[in-house]
């Protein structure tokens, strides 16, 4: 196996190789947290966090894990970080980890994080490991501060609490998109990323 | 930075073309005891790893939820300006607040509403006011009773014994509001708030302000109770008839007349259902009614303390 590039492994997962467009990983919770632009802020943030650093224990651990029992040892990692900023945003930023409540619990179960520790950090060195855990959390990160954004703007009017278009409803002429403010639109979002995505980039088109 | 950098990893124990058998230092993990002691040891340092966060957090975190109940307080009794005050000066402001303890009304035999309970609606000065939280106690079946369906407008099937009030007070030490913790079923969650009733004059206690700190509506439709522009209609709202019941209407949006009559929100009909039979419930004979028939009469120990 070649040995990976810095720079691939950090932007690669951004747009080339990007976790939820090419791979579809992660939806559940870019669906469920994404109303509002801050929460996806700080979600993305705690997955970043999460792959990066269980990327780069897997790794370190990688010759002594005994290959019986590699799922449930990289699950125990993952679970010990994930509980661990759960404890940290509930301490520091009490009013949105509120918001997040169960999906930051939910990070445990998220595919993007436990593929990156069987995929790739039981391969490479911790380095270049916790490097990819950052650029899967860059991927996942752009796709729900993309969808955030949109649904932020539409659904409510506002961005990060500000308005941006006046609601009818507060004196404005904006009627917001009900839409937005539900799952499905992030489905659709998503669905038009992957779509632009695909048109720039024909090679992520699967063959039929 | 340039982009070939090699990242030839140096500081694990690489093993080159040897697979994890080899790899280090003699150690096998792919035996019976390699593996014990690996699960061993991981779970170990997890767990360390995990408790150390959870103790050395926890100051932090109770904090929080400490100050953010008593901001929520201070948002329903209309002291404190979200958009204008700090944080910070929340621990001040709650000074002139009185944390109680108040008996709600306790059952009969056979489960139904008892009329005849004395305590009911008294304070309670047997538990301890620092460390008893009337969320846990509502789901401790020692610490809550079941509420009769017929009398179950807010839909939570039990409550507490005992829960939390808390009174304003103003330089003078005279009260000036109360405010109750309320909380009920909407659409999808259990929304949970405060109510601030106005309190110098027993006869006459409109609200003066209304807030909803937790629940999980359908943002923009249900949710939409957190918002202020939704928030401001309340107050003023005359919630209890001349015999003290609570007579809370919430109408179709645009369609509330009355002093008892509130704007639903459009398109969360069930939401707007679900909080006024919440207050309906806690203002009625099986919650706050009877705490605040005693306070009409004058015979609660509030400013005494």
């Amino acid at each position: 196996m070649a040995e990976p590039k810095t720079k691939e492994v950090l932007f690669d997962p951004v747009f080339k190789n990007n976790p939820i467009a090419l791979q579809v990983l992660g939806i559940c919770s870019a669906l469920a947290v994404t109303t509002r632009l801050d929460k996806a802020i700080v979600m993305s943030i705690a997955v970043t966090l999460v792959v990066a650093f269980s990327n780069a224990a897997v790794a370190a651990l990688r010759h002594y894990i005994p290959t019986s029992i590699r799922i449930i040892v990289q699950m125990t990692v993952i679970s010990s970080l994930v509980i661990l900023v759960d404890l940290l945003l509930q301490a520091f930023i009490p009013h949105i980890a509120k918001e997040l409540s169960v999906f930051v619990g939910l990070i445990i179960t998220n595919c993007i994080v436990m593929g990156r520790a069987e995929g790739f950090a039981m391969k490479n060195g911790p380095l270049v490991s916790f490097i990819d855990g950052i650029g899967n959390g860059l991927g996942y990160s752009v796709i729900l501060l993309v969808v955030g954004f949109l649904r932020e703007l539409f659904g409510s009017g506002t961005l990060l609490g500000h308005t941006v278009l006046p609601l009818v409803s507060d004196g404005g002429w904006y009627v917001r998109n009900g839409l937005m403010l539900t799952p499905p639109s992030a489905f659709f979002i998503i669905g038009l990323f992957i779509w632009t995505l695909r048109t720039l980039k024909p090679e992520q088109v699967e063959t039929e | 930075m340039s982009a070939e950098i090699d990242t030839t990893d140096t500081s694990a124990p690489e093993g080159g073309t040897n697979g994890p058998e080899a790899a280090g230092g003699g150690f096998k993990p792919n035996t019976v005891s390699g593996t014990l002691i690996v699960a061993v040891g991981l779970c170990l340092i997890c767990s360390l790893l995990v408790s150390s966060g959870a103790v050395l957090l926890r100051p932090q975190i109770e904090a929080n939820k400490r100050l953010n109940m008593q901001r929520n307080v201070l948002v329903a009794a209309g002291l404190f300006d979200e958009a204008v005050d700090k944080d910070a000066q929340i621990p001040a402001m709650f000074e002139n607040v009185e944390t109680v303890l108040v008996n709600l009304p306790g059952r009969t035999g056979d489960g139904a509403l008892n009329v005849d309970d004395e305590n009911a609606g008294e304070l309670n000065h047997d538990l301890n006011l620092a460390t008893y939280d009337p969320r846990k106690a509502a789901k401790d079946p020692k610490e809550s009773v079941a509420i009769p369906a017929n009398l179950d407008e807010a839909g939570i099937k039990r409550r507490e014994k005992v829960t939390t009030a808390y009174v304003v007070k103003s330089e003078d030490g005279s009260i000036t509001q109360i405010v109750l913790p309320i909380y009920g079923k909407g659409l999808w969650s259990t929304l949970y708030g405060f109510l601030a009733l106005k309190a110098d004059d027993p006869k006459d206690m409109p609200v003066t302000g209304i807030t909803f700190y937790e629940h999980a509506e359908t943002p923009g439709l249900g949710g939409e109770v957190d918002n202020p522009k939704w928030k401001a209609q309340w107050p003023g709202k005359e919630l209890l008839n001349s015999a003290g019941k609570p007579v809370l209407e919430v109408t179709k949006p645009g369609q509330a007349n009355a002093e008892n009559e509130v704007d639903g929100m459009s398109g969360a009909t069930i939401t707007s259902n679900g909080v006024e039979g919440l207050i309906n419930y806690w203002l009625g004979s099986d919650g706050f009614g009877p705490f605040l028939e005693h306070y009409r009469k004058g015979d609660l120990e509030l400013t005494a303390q």
